[in-house]
């Protein structure tokens, strides 16, 4: 959508606030287009489908459905042509900035590349086209990839058990926060708390909620850890659970870790793992290792199953001994030699012993995800374990390099203005503050992130951590080259040197884009979220 | 440096000298402590070539058997429906493949104009004004309706239909424990004419049993067993029980049969909810697809998920934004709608398009020609000897015989025979009613000669095992 | 309002809210101050509590919701419900435009007259904020 050449740094046009191109004939291309749906295209009569031929005897409608079941009037879908239905969604994908296009240094959200490689095996029709109720003895490659790729996340967080079930990082949070609550109810006992750090993703206090437990909050030390005065304080024998993530979303590793897991496990309750930040610690930390009980993994981050545009995801957890017998099922298990042949089978296991399960059931239909599996399961395997720590090396040098980076911009002045939020090093992202930048040249975070859009960059993650003032979260991933760090941190240099020239260069940004800034207010005020016909 | 990185030892030396530490090993030791750090290598297989990863998953692949490989009438929540080439094609551009979550607007047009069209098209399909952008999938919607309910209502009791896929429930009582709502299921009519569908009077009657504390009553349609329900009747009971505590009525409903069955808006209903995959979706041996989630206008605040609304940028050009944000975790936290974040865009964009190359004339076509060849399979099969039909209700794609015979084994010869005949219900679900019980989908890639060959191949497996069931 | 404003004659509690007692000693008017509309931003839903709804001094009795933001609205006199400003549904940015107005939230009869005692007046909230 935005032009090669301005990429790296050169927003490529005029950019002048007071001669900006705003009418429409100085406008894009993509400005020009006014955007029409699908349903608003197409003319009565119009249809792309063929249906086949019914070949069986006919037979009346009255007697296959009666009337009162049947529907009187069609839903109005679209009626158009196969090339129009090509043209008009090629058309609107071009109104998409995507990784594959540039820079996507959006903060705990780990945009690297995603190999192709993984397209075609998944689309291979013996994934694809594989029926979840298959029998098992007819779906053995899959089975064994699922095996395996439990195998693999086990010895990457080193907790032994893995349910792939979950459908993205929050629903594996859930499923984990089900899965605490099931361990504390059955040892007879009501723990109703969890505590979360005020730098928590969203999703774990709204997880909490719905598995009807409360949120009690944990205040950040100065080193942007875990204050653990606060935690002494807190912990106590209601607390459930801590949900964590390390490094969090400041960037920072919390050096404290063991403490917290000793005073944690001290009060009976479980650690549970956000494992939205996994990119930085692949082979060199491990979550069973520093002593949490429960981690979720988001495949679409660490293990590059691409975002879409906001899912599919896949979020499966893994767990220690103590809290397995409760994980959601099935899961698969390997038989060995259960074959005839020697060679091991593989079945889905639903958890069902003797004792009766102890499972919190299912959380989805079928068995997870698997598509996203296949794809992640190229991934492990493309890098293998020295390749996964490799990457993670990568993740955390780039960030950090990009980080040093923007210090030497203009001079100091962007460490001035955009000071680091917390620490000195950081592992695989980092958190700027926009509030000396907002008070110095009268330009907000959202501003700078708006300017970014016309020199060619994904804008960071903006306003989160809620604690820190006009945040800016950085995460480069360890697919970008240097020079790309490197251009985007001109980039940044260039719009603060801009906003002290003229403020209203980046406050009226974006100039370059499909559409310029759009009236969120309006859009919440008198919601209109279908078309009309 | 694997081969999706790019620092040379040039690279190296030189980000580390910006950074001012001597060594990679420096930046983890400042940061990691050393009680915490990993001191072997992960126990893995090592790493591969594209080429020999592309072999593996070939392989492996290789080793299952496909909708490809035999004829498949599995059906029992995912379906064998043919993907037109251009949702293969369109899902593939990186446009629509790799982005996020649209967080910056300007730069998201296309998805976000997707995800007003595709909300369009499922409310055009369920006869409900307000739909969301996707949930996850099928059963986890219904739960997530469940919610709905309780932040509306604040009640406890959930009325559930046992015409309800058996994943569903199992899904719904495991998001129920953490809601702290408790699940009655409504058991189907016993009598002959009411086989197959929801006991009506004992779905009014639990309910009404819950003196105002029934928070929402959940049935599916088609159901399980393929039956269609009398949607309006079960609505408008549940609504007449409840009275003034009326509960929100949530439909699961199959989109790909609301080209001809009634819409659950017409019917009353207040949320409909649903599999999408029947949408332009591939099997994928369970997911990922898409959950449909629609609703009446006075749930628009207690949606979950993204939703994605029209406004118009400062230039006075439409455009598109996510939209009612607030009711979501980032902003809401604790009293969020929702904990979802990442949905399933890239699986609604295929449902869209799908629904887009259907049209307005395809999709009741195309249910048509499903209620066609699965009466026609339904005939041929409940002719057979040993077999008969579960119930006699109105069917659009899917049906529950009774098999004469030991179904594992019958169907163990049908695939052996190259045909796999259909989901064998007791398996699946459990439930000692099923026993016996085999589901047949008809999708529009099964031809009458497949019908047939089927009929042929089950016949010939009941016979056989009849045999060898007769004592020497 | 552009600028901020509190009057003299209103009564106020910490979290943001104001109570203007009725000349009969027995009702009062609530909503939230201007420095509370001016944090949310602009609001662009309000939906009013019944009437007949029982509420608890410093308990939260109805939310107002902006772009960003849901939040709680806190009361700052216990009591019942006995009207609410309907007219915010079609128009609930006059939550914004006039928070001691047409902004108003709902009515109140008291349950204890006697707790206005704890509240602020307009010097002390000012200083509230400042501090």
């Amino acid at each position: 959508m935005i032009d090669e050449n301005h990429l790296h740094g050169d927003p490529g046009i005029d950019v002048h606030p007071h001669h900006h191109p705003a009418s429409a004939e100085g406008a894009s291309p993509l400005q020009r287009d006014p955007a029409r749906t699908i349903f608003q295209k197409g003319a009565p009569g119009r249809s792309a489908f063929q249906c086949p031929e019914t070949e069986v005897p006919a037979v009346d409608l009255e007697r296959l459905l009666p009337a009162r079941l049947r529907r009187e009037q069609p839903p109005r879908l679209p009626e158009v042509s196969e090339p129009e239905i090509v043209r008009h969604y090629v058309g609107i994908s071009k109104r998409n900035f995507d990784l594959d296009s540039g820079f996507y240094p959006l903060g705990s959200c780990t945009m690297k590349h995603n190999p192709r490689l993984h397209e075609r095996a998944a689309a291979l029709p013996g994934h694809a086209r594989l029926h979840p109720l298959q029998d098992g003895a007819s779906a053995q490659g899959a089975l064994e990839l699922m095996w395996n790729l439990q195998q693999a996340l086990a010895e990457i967080s080193g907790l032994p058990h893995v349910s792939l079930q979950p459908s993205a990082g929050s629903h594996g949070e859930l499923a984990g926060v089900l899965v605490t609550r099931a361990y504390h109810e059955d040892r007879g006992e009501q723990r109703h708390k969890v505590l979360t750090p005020d730098t928590a993703h969203g999703t774990n206090p709204a997880t909490v909620t719905m598995a009807g437990l409360e949120v009690v909050k944990l205040a950040t030390d100065e080193h942007g850890g875990i204050d653990l005065d606060d935690l002494r304080a807190k912990a106590d024998e209601d607390v459930a659970c801590l949900m964590l993530t390390n490094p969090n979303t400041l960037g920072v590793f919390d050096a404290n870790i063991v403490e917290i897991a000793e005073i944690v496990h001290g009060v009976g309750a479980t650690l549970y793992y956000d494992g939205a930040n996994l990119n930085a610690v692949m082979g060199l930390s491990r979550p069973g290792d520093m002593g949490f009980d429960i981690v979720h993994f988001n495949l679409h981050k660490s293990f590059t199953q691409p975002h879409g545009g906001g899912g599919p995801g896949s979020g499966p957890i893994a767990v220690s001994e103590r809290v397995a017998p409760y994980l959601p099922v099935p899961t698969v298990a390997r038989r060995e030699g259960s074959r005839g042949d020697g060679l091991p089978a593989f079945e889905l296991d639903f958890g069902e012993g003797a004792a009766g399960s102890k499972s919190i059931g299912r959380l989805r239909g079928f068995h997870g995800n698997y598509g996203c599996f296949v794809r992640s399961y190229a991934y492990i395997r493309s890098l293998g374990g020295d390749g996964l720590r490799d990457a993670s090396e990568a993740a955390v040098l780039n960030a950090n390099y990009l980080r040093a980076r923007l210090r030497q911009e203009g001079a100091g002045s962007v460490a001035e203005h955009l000071p680091l939020a917390y620490g000195d090093l950081c592992m695989h992202e980092f958190v700027l503050s926009g509030g000396p930048m907002k008070r110095a040249l009268g330009i907000k975070t959202l501003d700078l992130a708006k300017r970014l859009l016309d020199y060619g960059f994904h804008p960071p993650t903006v306003y989160f951590p809620l604690l820190v003032d006009e945040a800016l979260m950085v995460e480069p991933t360890e697919t970008e080259t240097r020079e790309t760090l490197d251009a985007f941190a001109h980039a940044i240099g260039a719009i603060l040197a801009e906003a002290a020239e003229d403020p209203a260069i980046a406050a009226d940004a974006p100039y370059t884009t499909p559409v310029r800034r759009l009236d969120e207010v309006a859009a919440a005020k008198s919601p209109v979220i279908r078309e009309a016909l | 440096m694997s081969r999706y990185t790019a620092i040379t030892d040039a690279d190296l030396q030189a980000m580390l000298a910006t950074i001012g530490v001597s060594s990679l090993q420096e930046l983890f030791d400042r940061q990691i402590p050393d009680a915490v750090r990993l001191q072997r290598p992960l126990d893995l297989p090592d790493g591969q070539t594209e080429q020999a990863v592309y072999e593996h998953l070939r392989e492996l692949a290789a080793r299952n058997v496909s909708a490809e490989d035999e004829l498949c009438f599995l059906g029992g929540g995912m379906y064998d429906h043919y993907v037109p080439a251009l949702v293969d094609m369109l899902t593939e551009r990186s446009e629509f493949l790799t982005p996020y979550t649209p967080y910056q607007p300007e730069i998201s047009q296309g998805g976000l104009q997707v995800m007003f069209e595709y909300q369009t098209a499922i409310s055009e399909l369920t006869g409900l004004p307000v739909s969301n952008a996707s949930t996850y999938e099928g059963p986890s919607a219904v739960a997530a309706a469940a919610y709905l309910a309780k932040l509306h209502n604040g009640r406890s009791r959930i009325v559930i239909s046992a015409g309800l896929h058996p994943h569903t429930i199992e899904t719904l009582r495991t998001y129920a424990h953490g809601y702290g709502m408790n699940v009655v299921e409504v058991p189907l009519a016993s009598t002959a004419a009411q086989a197959g569908v929801t006991d009506a009077e004992a779905w009014a009657a639990a309910i009404a049993e819950g003196e105002g504390r029934t928070s929402a009553a959940i049935f599916a349609q088609p159901n399980f067993y393929g039956a269609v329900e009398d949607a309006e009747a079960l609505a408008g009971a549940a609504k007449r029980a409840g009275g003034e505590h009326a509960p929100v009525v949530v439909c699961q409903v199959d989109p790909i049969t609301l080209g001809v069955l009634r819409d659950p808006g017409s019917c009353g209903v207040d949320v409909a909810v649903g599999e999408g995959q029947p949408l332009g979706n591939r099997l994928d041996f369970g997911g990922p697809s898409f959950g449909l989630f629609a609703a009446r206008e006075e749930y628009m605040r207690r949606m979950p998920g993204r939703i994605a609304g029209e406004t118009t940028d400062v230039d006075g050009r439409r455009g598109f934004v996510l939209t009612l944000q607030t009711r979501e975790q980032h902003i809401r936290r604790e009293k969020a709608t929702s904990n979802i974040c990442t949905a399933q865009a890239l699986n609604a964009l295929a449902g869209v398009v799908y629904l887009s190359w259907l049209g307005r004339r395809g999709i009741v076509e195309l249910g048509e020609l499903l209620l066609a060849r699965t009466h026609y399979a339904r005939e041929l099969l409940t002719a057979l000897e040993g077999v008969s039909a579960m119930h006699e209700q109105p069917v659009v794609r899917e049906f529950a015989l009774r098999l004469d015979a030991d179904v594992a084994a019958v169907r163990a010869r049908c695939i052996a025979a190259g045909v796999n005949p259909g989901v064998d219900l007791h398996a699946l679900s459990g439930r000692e009613e099923d026993r016996g019980g085999l589901l047949v989908a008809i999708t529009e890639r099964r031809t009458r000669a497949h019908i047939d060959r089927l009929a042929e191949a089950l016949g010939a497996a009941i016979a056989a095992e009849r045999r060898a069931a007769v004592p020497a | 309002m552009a600028q901020a404003s509190y009057p003299e004659d209103l009564l106020y509690h910490s979290e943001h809210d104001w109570a203007r007692i009725e000349d009969d000693g027995a009702h009062a008017v609530l909503g939230i101050t201007w420095y509370a509309q001016d944090s949310l931003g602009e609001v662009v839903f309000f939906d009013p509590p019944e009437v007949g709804l029982t509420v608890k001094k410093d308990e939260p009795y109805t939310e107002v919701e902006s772009v960003k933001a849901v939040s709680d609205v806190i009361a700052p006199l216990s009591g019942e419900v006995v009207e609410v400003n309907s007219a915010l549904g079609e128009n609930p940015a006059m939550i914004n435009e006039d928070p001691y107005g047409e902004g108003w939230l709902v009515k109140i009869s008291l349950a204890d007259p006697a707790e206005r005692e704890q509240l602020l007046d307009a010097a002390a909230y000012r200083a509230s904020l400042s501090g």
